[in-house]
């Protein structure tokens, strides 16, 4: 008889993980990890697999870790995954492969991500294996070192390509190093997966800008091929009065003040932040909980999340919104800013009561305003958090790159390819904003046809 | 791969003020008047934007002025030729736009005073008549005479307290060329903030289209923090992306003050416990 209820994870206490930025989820050992494998119902069809946009074979690394071969259970996903520490902490398992779990359907579904996260740490403690075939000669060119860049650099590296990632910040990793917290996905473990890629032999070279110190057309010159993940990174803001008040920051400021620079050690590090007694942070994905957890984290004595719709809408994990409650973020559901109130700095935000209508085209329930609502909350510090548009550096400084009305990148639906020759793209540039999940998937199969692409220029 | 950018030459120019000129070719091939570069210097340190002064192409050099006024910038003073930057990265910003205008006056205040030699080059480049002022507080903080001279028609200088040329601020000369019936088609300024300001509202009941150079807050230069937004014609820009050249007309300049102020007390507390350290050490 199968167990009903998945292994519960270790979690840091809450009321102790708040004062630091240690990991939260702490993660299987080996007896949970095997204890959840043996849940499995190792089905003929897997359905998981089918929900995983990189194609890890889970069933088959599960079958592994029950019968304790963990090394052979890693290089199963490995084969697919290049990125399976990151993979197991940040993917939104519950819409991906675990929400294909046959288990799923009556009982807990297998906690995959866990599993991949517990295999995937034991590789960051001995080391990784060397894969390496024949050169095949040729260059591709990766711009940016985020999620899509990095996979597609280890896809075309294992291939024999000779790659060089350009990325514009002086460390590597995107928003991973950037944007997501030590306490979700810890710099060490995102660290340790790219010494992985450069292993591989990959190059990273750091500062370099792509669209000002090098435009794409000049590095089309020096390479085979081009491959542009660089995300969406342009922030958006509400545009209410008051936003350019100082102590009002996007939410990429405040994550890179306090996640790349270590704002959270200042003076011992240089970059200063504000957090002042009450945070509020507007918007309902998994940014926005960053940013509230980080606010609490950084000393707010209140941390507020400000939504015009209701919990059941926010683009957050569930597990998030759970993590945040937990640790006392408060939630002013329904409410929708009007504006930044403050002289010199914020002093509050001015806000509108909002119901529910009848479902947008998202699907999701319309925030409708509820007249003479207004009231104000009190803030310090107000950070929004509602998204980010794709980077536009390269659209503009690239000729004849077809770029959607969006700002994201026209690219050819099979191959990946852009309107430029040679060109490929993929990612939140593509996408617009989207999970790393997605992005590592699409970094794949850019890598596999940019592969077929330089193969069959060489024949010519 | 860890790129060093060496500092082949560092120069004194005035009390406090230090050239460093600095091996970035791959910056040098592109950079133009306008465009600037974050750098960093150690592993705990800030990303902080400097304009650049000058560059050599065939050298693949770039020419970075630096004010010590807080903890980076006095942790700068302190490097050395041959020493290395960590981190340069660039040439961020647009370049300026540089055309046949007429006759320009330039105007360059405190440290704005480095990034107004390229422009007032590229201006003469393009035929031009340039006047270039340039102001400081006393003559021993001025720097650059010669090199503006020699790209300007004429060159004046103001100091406040009147130890060298005319005693008051840049926007004093300025009004004053303006009185002499010159006519004049543009006017650039480059300086603090107050001074920019001052400049434009001199500029603007006349008419006289005038472009400044902003000098934001900023931490990654390429468009992702937002912490250099600034308002221009009452619509949200980034500096980084967006400019740093704007019309001045239409510049915000309380709010970008407003801006500039918000980590005065941490920059004053760092700055503080470096100089502690430093004298212990």
């Amino acid at each position: 008889m199968v167990e009903k209820i998945a292994v519960r994870v270790p979690k840091q206490d809450p009321k102790s993980r708040v004062h630091n930025f240690q990991e939260v989820v702490l993660g299987y050992n080996a007896a949970q990890a095997v204890k959840e494998a043996e849940r499995c119902l190792q089905c003929k069809n897997a359905p998981c697999i089918i929900g995983c946009p990189v194609g890890v074979d889970v069933p088959k690394f599960i079958k592994l870790i029950s019968e304790r071969k963990f090394e052979e259970a890693l290089k199963i996903i490995k084969e697919a995954n290049s990125l399976p520490a990151i993979c197991g902490r940040v993917c939104p398992q519950e819409e991906q492969c675990t929400k294909y779990c046959t288990l799923g359907i009556k009982f807990e579904p297998i906690s995959i991500g866990k599993l991949e996260r517990f295999i995937a740490d034991l590789n960051v403690n001995q080391g990784s294996p060397k894969p390496r075939v024949a050169s095949t000669g040729k260059k591709v060119a990766i711009v940016g070192s985020g999620p899509a860049g990095l996979t597609a650099a280890a896809e075309l590296a294992k291939l024999g390509h000779q790659i060089v990632i350009f990325e514009a910040l002086h460390a590597s990793g995107g928003v991973l190093i950037y944007g997501i917290p030590d306490f979700r996905l810890p710099k060490d473990v995102v660290n340790a997966e790219i010494d992985y890629i450069k292993k591989l032999g990959v190059k990273i070279k750091n500062n370099i800008v792509i669209g000002k110190t090098y435009s794409v057309d000049e590095l089309l010159h020096r390479f085979d091929a081009i491959f542009i993940g660089t995300g969406a990174g342009l922030p958006h803001f509400l545009h209410i009065p008051g936003e350019n008040l100082p102590g009002v920051y996007s939410a990429n400021e405040f994550l890179i003040r306090s996640n790349l620079m270590k704002a959270c050690r200042f003076p011992e590090y240089d970059t200063p932040i504000k957090i002042g007694r009450r945070v509020v942070t507007v918007g309902g994905g998994n940014v926005a909980m960053d940013v509230a957890r980080t606010a609490l984290r950084l000393g707010a004595e209140a941390s507020i999340i400000l939504y015009r719709r209701t919990k059941k809408e926010m683009p957050a994990r569930d597990e998030e919104i759970e993590n945040a409650l937990e640790e006392g973020v408060k939630f002013h559901i329904l409410s929708q800013p009007l504006r930044i109130l403050g002289k010199d700095r914020v002093e509050g935000v001015e806000c509108m009561k909002m119901r529910l209508g009848e479902p947008d085209e998202s699907g999701r329930r319309r925030p409708i305003p509820i007249l003479d609502s207004t009231f104000t909350i009190d803030a310090d510090i107000v950070v929004v958090a509602i998204g980010q548009a794709p980077n536009p550096l390269i659209p503009k400084s690239t000729s004849n790159l077809k770029v959607n009305k969006n700002g994201t990148i026209w690219v050819e639906k099979e191959t990946l390819m852009t309107s430029k020759k040679g060109v490929f793209a993929g990612g939140d540039i593509v996408t617009g904003e989207a999970t790393v999940i997605l992005a590592m998937g699409a970094g794949k199969r850019a890598a596999l046809s940019i592969h077929e692409f330089i193969m069959n220029k060489n024949r010519r | 791969m860890v790129l060093m950018y060496k500092i082949i030459r560092k120069e004194v120019l005035a009390p406090e003020t230090y050239l460093f000129e600095v091996e970035a070719p791959e910056i040098a091939q592109k950079c133009e008047s306008g465009h600037f570069v974050i750098i960093r210097l150690h592993e705990k340190g800030e990303r902080i934007p400097l304009s650049i002064a000058d560059y050599n192409r065939s050298k693949g050099t770039i020419t970075l002025i630096v004010l010590s006024v807080g903890k980076t910038t006095r942790q700068m003073a302190t490097l050395k030729e041959g020493g290395d930057i960590m981190d340069v990265a660039g040439p961020l910003g647009n370049p300026s736009i540089i055309d046949f205008f007429g006759k320009v006056v330039c105007c360059g205040g405190g440290l704005g005073i480095a990034p107004l030699y390229p422009l007032a080059k590229e201006l003469k480049e393009k035929e031009n008549t340039v006047l270039t002022i340039i102001g400081a507080k006393t003559e021993e903080k001025l720097f650059y005479e010669n090199e503006l001279r020699s790209v300007s028609n004429q060159l004046y200088v103001t100091t406040d307290d009147g130890s060298k040329g005319k005693k008051g601020f840049v926007t004093d000369q300025l009004k004053e060329l303006f009185n002499s019936n010159i006519e004049i088609d543009r006017v650039f300024a480059i300086g603090p903030a107050i001074m920019m300001k001052a400049v434009a509202d001199l500029t603007r009941p006349l008419g006289v289209k005038t472009i400044v150079s902003l000098n934001s807050i900023c931490i990654d230069g390429t468009g992702l923090c937002g912490a250099c937004r600034v308002e221009v014609n009452g619509e949200t820009k980034f500096t980084c992306t967006d400019g740093p050249e704007f019309d001045a007309h239409k510049v915000d300049f309380n709010l970008l003050m407003r801006r500039l102020n918000t980590y005065t007390p941490e920059e004053q507390r760092s700055e503080k416990n470096y100089l502690e350290k430093h004298r212990l050490n």
